[in-house]
């Protein structure tokens, strides 16, 4: 008998993973050391001293701020944009057997599933041959595009948990077609909604290789890093910012989780 | 007044809210359809729309003389995509890709099995975010903290020198191809911040694809006397293998694709993404920019199609 359930995993199993994890995770970490460093020019380490002062001389830099509400701004509006899209995606494809059907959730993935450079050359010579100038609408346009994938994701996994019979239910008693959503549809899937958002909030909020080519001249926080690591200014000021991107992204990221990680109980799963 | 029992059959509730009710519960195709148009619209004008227009440039060419974009279709672009200097671009940037995603499955691997197999309760949670949250963390924070990492006054350099490795370091980097003057401008430096940005991207997956291994199997697995090598070969690495493939296509692809970590963490010798972007920028040739693309999209197709017999998109 050589069975092994309920035992603990081999040694070197557990080595590999925690190395792995730990792989993960140091690099990120050390953002967070870099920021306090007094060392202005080179990237020594250790870090000769540690101050708090370059988070007040990025306070006072107007181009962070520019670019940290262009930020904002863009990817609110392209998250608003792809919940619309990626609930009516989701709804149709998990609710319905159509023709077509596997076209149209390939269709969905197509756009993180190639790589985003394409999407945003793509895009460029789209504007280009339409005579489009760049725009704050121009950014959108790719962030939404981009961002449908990760609502739908997440809109067809909870409408796959989510009992079709109570819909019948909700019908039977009475309810017209809005009123079901409303009262039914609506609350169940909710939660897989804000989380979607959040994901795809996160994703805009960081995407860089899309917004180089339907930016023009703009910066979004993102792209003001890109600039600063191609041509450093002041790198302290890189870094806060750096710490300051993880725990903006971190936080909606968490937010998200801790929303599906219950998605196994939802009601009417068991039917 | 007593109350009335209501009736089996309520009526509608009128108004131009009930009557479209009705109609969509009589009519769901419609509804369906009402659904589908305005994401496939979106998807297939801004989209496929800009992908087709892309395509069509890729058969124009550019008159070397005014630079101008001669609209004519020709396959001349395409002739000058296969000159040696761009073909060596696109060798090295599928080499590296396939190297990468390589090494994200054997790192991933061990990750992902102990996540599925061993790990419980509040230590799988701790395992999901702990993938997750590198996964989602910004991009160019992580290539920034590898700057740090990889350049010459950085922490790898301290470490080796903590632990008397330097030679080391030195005997690698002074190696042909994969060395240079420090690790944050050689393809080691490339290679290693590509694992890492991707690695994510594949653990996930192969996760999925383990955790409906059922544990019996491998107990059977080792019961009838197989080695735990034997048992990876013959029973987990063939089941782990369709999340491998899923996995594969966001690091092959992502590579493939990406511009900014070569840029930053890497030697002057292009990658197809910064063959594209600068063709389009400051060489101001579109068409061969665009033919240039055509390159991972035709790759992508063929892998796709592959990923999907094997069966790999059933473990995204």
């Amino acid at each position: 008998m050589r069975s092994d359930r309920g035992q603990s995993a081999p040694l070197g199993l557990k080595v590999a993973a925690a190395g792995g994890l730990l792989f993960l995770h140091l690099p990120i970490l050390l953002i967070f050391v870099y920021a306090f460093t007094t060392e202005e020019k080179s990237f020594v380490w250790p870090p000769p001293e540690l101050t708090t002062q370059w988070f007040a001389v990025t306070w006072n830099r107007p181009d962070v701020w520019e670019a940290l509400s262009l930020s904002i701004r863009v990817a609110a509006i392209s998250t608003a944009i792809a919940l619309v899209l990626g609930t009516l995606c989701a709804a149709a494809v998990s609710r319905t057997r159509f023709f077509g059907r596997e076209t149209i959730s390939l269709l969905v993935i197509l756009p993180i599933a190639l790589p985003g450079i394409i999407t945003g050359i793509a895009l460029r010579s789209a504007f280009a041959l339409a005579d489009i100038p760049f725009s704050f609408w121009t950014i959108v346009l790719g962030h939404a595009t981009f961002c449908v994938v990760v609502v739908y994701n997440n809109a067809v996994a909870r409408f796959r948990r989510t009992s079709g019979s109570m819909i019948e239910a909700s019908m039977d008693l009475g309810a017209d077609g809005f009123q079901t959503f409303r009262h039914v549809v609506l609350p169940n899937i909710a939660t897989a909604l804000l989380a979607g958002g959040m994901l795809a909030f996160a994703l805009s909020f960081d995407e860089v290789i899309v917004t180089t080519f339907t930016a023009g001249q703009q910066q979004t926080v993102p792209i003001w890093m890109l600039e600063e690591l191609i041509r450093p200014r002041q790198r302290p000021v890189t870094n806060v910012v750096a710490m300051v991107v993880v725990l903006v992204t971190l936080l909606p990221i968490l937010f998200a989780y801790y929303l599906t990680r219950d998605g196994d109980q939802i009601a009417g799963s068991g039917k | 007044m007593p109350r009335a029992t209501a009736p089996a059959i309520l009526p509608g509730s009128g108004g131009m809210r009930g009557a479209f009710s009705d109609l969509f519960w009589r009519r769901p195709k419609l509804l369906l359809l009402l659904m589908l148009l305005p994401p496939v619209l979106w998807l297939g004008i801004v989209y496929i729309g800009s992908l087709f227009a892309l395509l069509l440039q890729s058969f124009f060419s550019i008159d070397e003389f005014s630079g101008l974009i001669n609209r004519e279709f020709t396959l001349k672009t395409y002739g000058d995509l296969l000159q040696a200097a761009n073909l060596d671009i696109i060798l090295r940037t599928v080499t590296m890709a396939a190297l990468v995603t390589l090494a994200s499955a054997v790192i991933a691997f061990p990750i992902a099995y102990y996540a599925a197999r061993y790990a419980r309760g509040r230590w799988k949670a701790l395992f999901y975010l702990g993938v997750m949250l590198p996964l989602w963390s910004s991009y160019l924070v992580k290539v920034y903290a590898w700057k740090l990492i990889l350049a010459k006054e950085g922490i790898l350099t301290w470490l080796f020198g903590k632990l008397n490795l330097l030679w080391l370091l030195d005997g690698w980097l002074s190696l042909p191809i994969v060395g240079g003057n420090s690790l944050s401008v050689s393809f080691t430096g490339t290679f290693i911040v590509f694992v890492y940005v991707w690695l994510p991207f594949m653990i996930l997956p192969v996760q999925a694809a383990l955790e409906r291994v059922p544990g019996n199997l491998v107990e059977a697995s080792s019961d009838l006397g197989a080695s735990p090598g034997q048992t990876f070969r013959n029973v987990l690495f063939p089941l782990a293998l369709p999340g491998i493939v899923a996995g594969s296509i966001f690091t092959f692809s992502l590579t493939l694709g990406d511009y900014i970590i070569p840029q930053i963490i890497g030697t002057s010798r292009l990658f197809i993404g910064q063959a594209v972007y600068s063709q389009q920028g400051t060489a101001g040739n579109i068409p061969l920019a665009a033919a240039f693309t055509v390159v991972p999209i035709v790759i992508m197709g063929f892998y796709l199609w592959g990923a999907k017999r094997m069966g790999a998109f059933d473990a995204l």
